[in-house]
């Protein structure tokens, strides 16, 4: 800047100047070039510093919960009394609890998830599809807080009209406003796939006479079938590890059972009772929050290993 | 033969009779039709529960809201009840998040792109970065929990609520800015190098402001998925008490998530408690839209073309 300002004013350049201001700047430029990449792969580090925080705090805590209680007790202990004075921990009410869910969840995410992405990908023109789109991502983007609010209040006492039997805290509404919540999940992935896949394959179908739907199904969908697919993978894990629909809406009775109607607990559901009643550190039941965790992190991580694992092995290059 | 091509030109019809294609055709033709009709069902029924929540929520809470609830304490008569906790709380969670997650966001992009060779080290970190983004909110809550409240022993602060929120959006930064990075194209910091810029110089003068809308674009929608989410917090014990309002980094707070998660699953016992929480749910919408509008706004119209 003083050089651009002398050299407005008239004045002649001094080369000799400038030289000893650039040596003068020089240092420090290089102190900077030499700092940054080390300052910045600090930061980057950072991420796997998380990992290696959640892996470390998961697995030490989850060790000493396996010191109090056997591992077998655990995975096949069908009573999960925590409070009581007898305390079991077994985790398979917590687990049937979070399958069930996320089953119902899925019954509803994949045919309609499914079904919209074909309507988008094959069906729509692209002005509809530039409309629609956006307004379904909007579902995605709504808190998940809302939909427990939606869930509870709203569809649980309509069901009740329906079924009769049902509890007003069930498994049953949580999953299908959680299906509702990653229909869009579903079918942006999908759809993604399914747009992926050459336009020369559908014309030649076309061509022989097939019509759309035969085009979708024998053509679009068998060569978009690894996206497809992963990206059911992916709604999976995302249902097992929601948390806040299934706290409000499905109740907090450690039940065993299959029956759609009766209020369960899922993991997550589990891990937000545990700590929002002030277990105090130290105690079994704090440490069976890890243990809890740590089967809930193993199971989405493996989750979306496979999804990426499924999209990579099984795509179709053309 | 040439008689053979004029016989079959003028004799097409016969050949190719469109009443015999489209009666074999039609019950495929029908099936087709149905599916569409299917698929556009489908497609709407999304669409139609959305609106069914919205506007459930706002007749049911839209008559709650007025300056008293916006600018109120709370109150467990819930005709005095209001929010300002609950927003202030927001506000002080997102001046957390938002300086963390740019400086580690950014951070991070531009080691990726512009530093780290292509080798095991970048394929590590982007691998962890993906798996991050798919770990639940609620493992971030304990994570938040063991180390920031119970370990380094803050307490359920704003500092230990923004600093796990930012951990958990993390990831969107990361990816939103380094596509931004990589859009910037090639001869442009070309050029600053070969005006002698150095390394750093061309990344700060050159490349971060071309990627800066991406980068603000990633950055907005990272917050606003910290202020909707409310599983970390409740696990690191954010709760929603009477609690003065919050001034600092270390002070106790709520959040309007929060707020909604305890006046909901109390409304069994005062019924009034969910009108509350849908107007609180409407004031939460409203903040999340005017927060994504902006960030569509700064994709739209700053997103330079090269």
């Amino acid at each position: 800047m003083d050089v651009n300002s002398e050299m407005n004013k008239g004045n002649a350049v001094n080369v000799r100047k400038m030289i000893e201001q650039k040596k003068s700047s020089r240092n420090l430029n290089n102190l900077i070039e030499k700092v940054m990449p080390k300052l910045l792969f600090v930061i980057a580090s950072i991420s796997i510093l998380t990992t290696v925080g959640i892996l470390y705090t998961l697995l030490s805590e989850t060790f000493e919960f396996f010191q109090r209680v056997p591992i077998v007790d655990f995975f096949t202990g069908t009573v999960l009394r925590p409070l009581s004075q007898d305390p079991q921990f077994g985790v398979l009410p917590l687990l049937t609890g979070t399958i069930i869910s996320s089953v119902i969840a899925m019954f509803v995410a994949i045919p309609i998830g499914l079904m919209t992405a074909i309507f988008l990908s094959e069906y729509a023109s692209d002005k509809v599809r530039r409309t629609l789109k956006p307004m379904l991502e909007i579902l995605a983007g709504i808190p998940t807080i809302v939909y427990g609010f939606f869930a509870f209040t709203f569809v649980t006492p309509i069901l009740r009209d329906i079924i009769p039997g049902l509890q007003a805290t069930n498994i049953l509404s949580p999953g299908i406003v959680m299906g509702i919540m990653i229909i869009p999940m579903v079918a942006s992935l999908s759809e993604d796939a399914m747009s992926s896949v050459p336009r020369a394959m559908r014309e030649g179908a076309l061509a022989l006479g097939a019509t759309r739907l035969e085009v979708t199904g024998k053509v679009v969908i068998p060569a978009a079938i690894s996206g497809i697919i992963a990206s059911f993978v992916l709604g999976i894990s995302r249902a097992i590890g929601e948390t806040m629909i299934v706290t409000i809406a499905s109740g907090s009775t450690k039940n065993f059972t299959f029956d759609i109607t009766q209020s369960m607990q899922t993991m997550t559901a589990y891990i937000v009772e545990v700590t929002g009643g002030d277990a105090p550190a130290g105690s079994t039941i704090y440490y069976s929050l890890y243990a809890v965790a740590m089967t809930l992190f193993v199971f989405t991580f493996l989750m979306n290993l496979l999804a990426r694992y499924i999209s990579r092995r099984f795509r179709e290059e053309y | 033969m040439n008689i053979d091509t004029t016989t079959q030109t003028n004799t097409t019809p016969k050949y190719i009779d469109k009443d015999t294609v489209q009666k074999r055709m039609n019950t495929r033709l029908v099936k087709n039709n149905l599916a569409k009709g299917l698929f556009f069902v489908s497609t709407m029924f999304g669409l139609v529960v959305l609106a069914i929540l919205i506007f459930r929520v706002f007749s049911q809470g839209i008559g709650w809201i007025n300056i008293d609830f916006l600018t109120g304490r709370l109150s467990n008569n819930p005709d005095r009840a209001g929010i300002m906790g609950a927003i202030l709380g927001t506000l002080w969670l997102m001046a957390v998040v938002a300086p963390v997650t740019m400086l580690l966001g950014v951070g991070t992009a531009i080691y990726l792109e512009a530093y780290a060779k292509k080798g095991k080290i970048h394929s590590f970190i982007q691998a962890n970065i993906s798996n991050l983004a798919g770990v639940p909110s609620i493992v971030f809550g304990i994570l938040g929990m063991t180390i920031f409240v119970r370990a380094l022993d803050l307490g359920g602060v704003v500092l230990a609520g923004g600093l796990t929120m930012s951990l958990l959006v993390l990831p969107i930064v990361v990816v939103a800015s380094q596509e931004a990075i990589r859009a910037v194209p090639n001869h442009l910091s070309e050029a600053s190098y070969g005006m002698g810029a150095t390394k750093w110089q061309t990344i700060k003068n050159v490349i971060l402001p071309a990627a800066l809308p991406g980068i603000l674009t990633g950055a907005i929608l990272s917050l606003s998925r910290a202020i909707g989410e409310t599983a970390p917090l409740i696990v690191i014990g954010i709760p929603a008490l009477l609690i003065p309002f919050p001034g600092g980094l270390m002070d106790r707070f709520t959040i309007l998530p929060v707020q909604i998660y305890y006046w909901t699953i109390d409304a069994s016992l005062v019924a009034e408690y969910a009108n509350l929480a849908a107007a609180t749910i409407i004031v939460l919408l409203i903040v999340l839209f005017i927060l994504n509008s902006t960030a569509i706004i700064i994709r739209n119209k700053f997103q330079q073309r090269f």
